[in-house]
């Protein structure tokens, strides 16, 4: 069975086609638990979400802030296994059709093995990955086994990536490429980086993929400021914040799909 | 004239351009940290063709570390280590007392010539962050240094030197609350603060150039010692012995000897309870490769790529990743590595005290422990040297609770009390 790549590129091309910004949520597997985790993903499609990426947790997480680094420490104390997140991605794709993607780090995958993992992430509905230690030039026994099971090789650009670096990396990247919108771990920031603006228009110079903006975006104001320059808002510790934050996990439900309600909106230039 | 103490490996042979010592190694690091880490390696490899780096580097060597370190036959250990003679590399007596402060040297220059002013490192037994804040301070950088928490705990002198040097200390409470942790801050650190910021890396692992840069740097200690064997014993050694966390002072002792084949490499790693007792921190003799810290080698992990929490009473050795080129080393059968639990690393500690009048760090004890096996196996007409990566000063709160030294409980107690302090953010 194929992976749904081509999913994910027909919902950034339908809200490019409704003239607007498409709205990514991220949110980790087993947290709180496994179930509740694939509620949240839910939840988060259900208020406006278009695309999800589930997060493989991972005991070393380097580029994730103190929120989801907490995330990632109740998954794995919970016991969360790869076969988990699988479940994770098979149930929230097939109860919503939604493109579903995991992000993680690499070990994980090198470990598991890259054939076993591609071929179960397809099987389960998966869309792709992102792997944000994994830079292009370590990346092509993992492209020939995503491409081979039809799945995203999405990467992150930076700031600091020059543009003949840009266009290496786009050359092999495929549903999206992530734009870090500033030189820093994952969190909420009180401002999106000046340099989001920049980098998106770099990058796309060098490919005609959509570039989507992630890191340090948490509200509506924001996501609608991202969506006047990119293809696609990335949001991730906000909602991981109002799960943590909550005084209950239908609360935090209740967080997850209003937060992704608001995103929905801001991505439609009404913030 | 060329440079008599940074001796850069003439070969060449490894690493790859990519960065790969055989099928270890490489650069799996986040696209924030390439241009940065790119930077290092050419930066790097300018320096290390030019003539005035080595001679500035040379100079500070001489003057400040006081090299070369001196050789010593230490014949009452070596009698208890089956009657080998025993030769110890004394790389304790460098300036802040191990042999941290070569690299540090060498990355602070570098860290100057990129026209950074901040510079930020990780620690385990404080011996890196001690290196790392004297050469902020010799050369007016900012210094920033990331400890695991528990570590701060058992190396709290260690912490005071690095306060009083004008370093900031952060203890990390993320993870295991030690080494791997404060690497992982540091690199966190690192990705927000690029632009002004270097990361000395205080270990032969990281992305590429950091394991063959700091290797070379450390270079020095195997091309001193073979000289000097060659000089006060009149022959080479049957072995060459050092502890392995991350591996640094070992591939520093070991690589001027790779070319002599009958030169036996053999790295100690912490066996902590003993390997059965799953607390340890041998990654060659029970790890599997993975990628921790930017490179492929040996790792501890779990079967899903999950970093297992290591242990051993030696905080420097506490790490569940090693340098590439040891894994390099240990698959093409060119190195030994054996594991030492921390009861041996302890008795050799007090046979070296006791018989020598040199007390040693706990991580170089793991050393000394090999050697008196080794010492064994070889009998009367072996010889030995031992890489005496550090001096164990900092170490001696941890062998007084070991070994019952303190007189009373009470002072136990006001110990701790004034470890308490140490750790508050009185700087």
């Amino acid at each position: 069975m194929s992976g749904n790549v081509q999913l994910l590129n027909d919902t950034l091309a339908a809200a490019k086609a409704e003239g607007r910004s498409a709205l990514i949520a991220y949110l980790p597997a087993g947290f709180p638990t496994v179930d509740g985790g694939i509620e949240a993903i839910k939840a988060a499609l259900d208020g406006g979400a278009d695309v999800v990426e589930v997060g493989l947790p991972h005991s070393d997480p380097v580029l994730d802030g103190p929120v989801i680094q907490t995330a990632d420490d109740i998954a794995l104390r919970g016991g969360v296994r790869i076969a988990d997140v699988m479940r994770t991605v098979r149930e929230a794709h097939a109860a919503t059709g939604k493109p579903i993607l995991v992000m993680t780090y690499w070990n994980p995958i090198d470990r598991y093995g890259v054939e076993r993992f591609t071929a179960e992430l397809a099987e389960a509905g998966g869309a792709g990955c992102i792997l944000p230690d994994l830079p292009v030039q370590e990346s092509a026994l993992w492209r020939e086994h995503a491409d081979k099971h039809g799945l995203a090789t999405v990467f992150v650009v930076a700031p600091s990536s020059k543009d003949a670096r840009l266009a290496e990396i786009t050359a092999v990247g495929s549903g999206f490429v992530y734009a870090a919108s500033l030189m820093g771990v994952t969190g909420t920031r009180g401002s999106v980086g000046a340099q989001a603006e920049d980098l998106v228009r770099r990058t796309r110079a060098t490919t005609g993929i959509p570039v989507c903006v992630g890191l340090g975006v948490s509200n509506a104001a924001q996501a609608a400021e991202v969506a006047g320059f990119a293809d696609g808002v990335i949001v991730g510790s906000a909602f991981v914040k109002r799960m943590l934050d909550a005084p209950d996990d239908a609360a935090g439900l209740e967080g997850v799909r209003t937060l992704a309600a608001d995103l929905a909106k801001g991505v439609r230039g009404r913030a | 004239m060329p440079s008599n103490f940074f001796i850069p490996d003439p070969e060449g042979q490894v690493p790859t351009a990519e960065g790969y010592f055989g099928a270890f190694g490489g650069k799996f690091i986040p696209e924030a940290l390439v241009a940065a880490v790119d930077e290092v390696a050419v930066e790097y490899d300018k320096a290390k063709s030019d003539p005035e780096f080595a001679r500035e580097l040379d100079d500070l060597l001489v003057h400040y570390t006081g090299r070369p370190s001196s050789l010593t036959e230490v014949p009452r250990f070596a009698a208890e280590a089956g009657g080998a003679r025993v030769f110890l590399k004394r790389e304790d007596l460098n300036h802040t007392g191990s042999h941290k402060i070569n690299n540090v040297l060498g990355q602070a220059l570098l860290t100057k010539r990129m026209g950074k002013t901040r510079v930020i490192a990780e620690t385990g037994a404080g011996q890196h962050g001690v290196a790392t804040a004297t050469a902020c301070a010799l050369f007016g950088l900012d210094c920033t240094i990331y400890m695991g928490e528990i570590d701060t705990r058992r190396q709290a002198l260690n912490v005071a030197r690095m306060r009083m040097l004008g370093a900031e200390v952060i203890a990390v409470k993320s993870g295991s609350r030690t080494l791997k942790d404060a690497i992982n801050e540091a690199f966190r650190d690192w990705v927000a603060n690029v632009d002004r910021t270097h990361y000395l890396f205080g270990t032969v692992a990281g992305p590429h150039p950091f394991p063959a840069m700091v290797r070379d740097f450390h270079r020095v200690i195997g091309v001193e010692a073979r000289r000097q064997l060659l000089e006060q014993a009149g022959r080479l050694p049957d072995a060459a012995i050092a502890c392995v966390g991350g591996g640094s002072n070992a591939i520093g002792l070991f690589h001027a000897f790779i070319p002599d084949a009958d030169v036996r490499l053999i790295g100690c790693e912490p066996a902590g309870h003993g390997i059965q007792s799953g607390e340890h921190a041998a990654t060659l003799t029970a790890g599997e490769p993975g990628i921790l810290h930017g490179s492929r080698s040996y790792v501890l992990q779990d079967d899903e790529g999950q970093i297992t929490e290591p242990y051993s009473i030696s905080a420097g050795l506490d790490y569940p990743g090693i340098g590439p080129e040891h894994s390099y080393l240990k698959d093409s059968g060119r190195g030994e590595y054996r594991a030492v639990t921390d009861d041996a690393a302890m008795q050799a500690l007090r046979l070296l005290s006791r018989t020598e009048g040199i007390i040693p760090a706990i991580e170089s004890a793991h050393a000394l422990a090999g050697a008196i096996e080794v010492g064994k196996e070889l009998g009367r007409d072996g010889l030995i040297v031992v890489n005496l990566s550090g001096r164990g000063d900092k170490d001696m709160d941890t062998a007084a609770r070991y070994f019952g030294l303190y007189d009373t409980d009470a002072e136990v107690a006001a110990d701790e009390a004034g470890t308490a302090e140490i750790e508050g953010d009185a700087k």
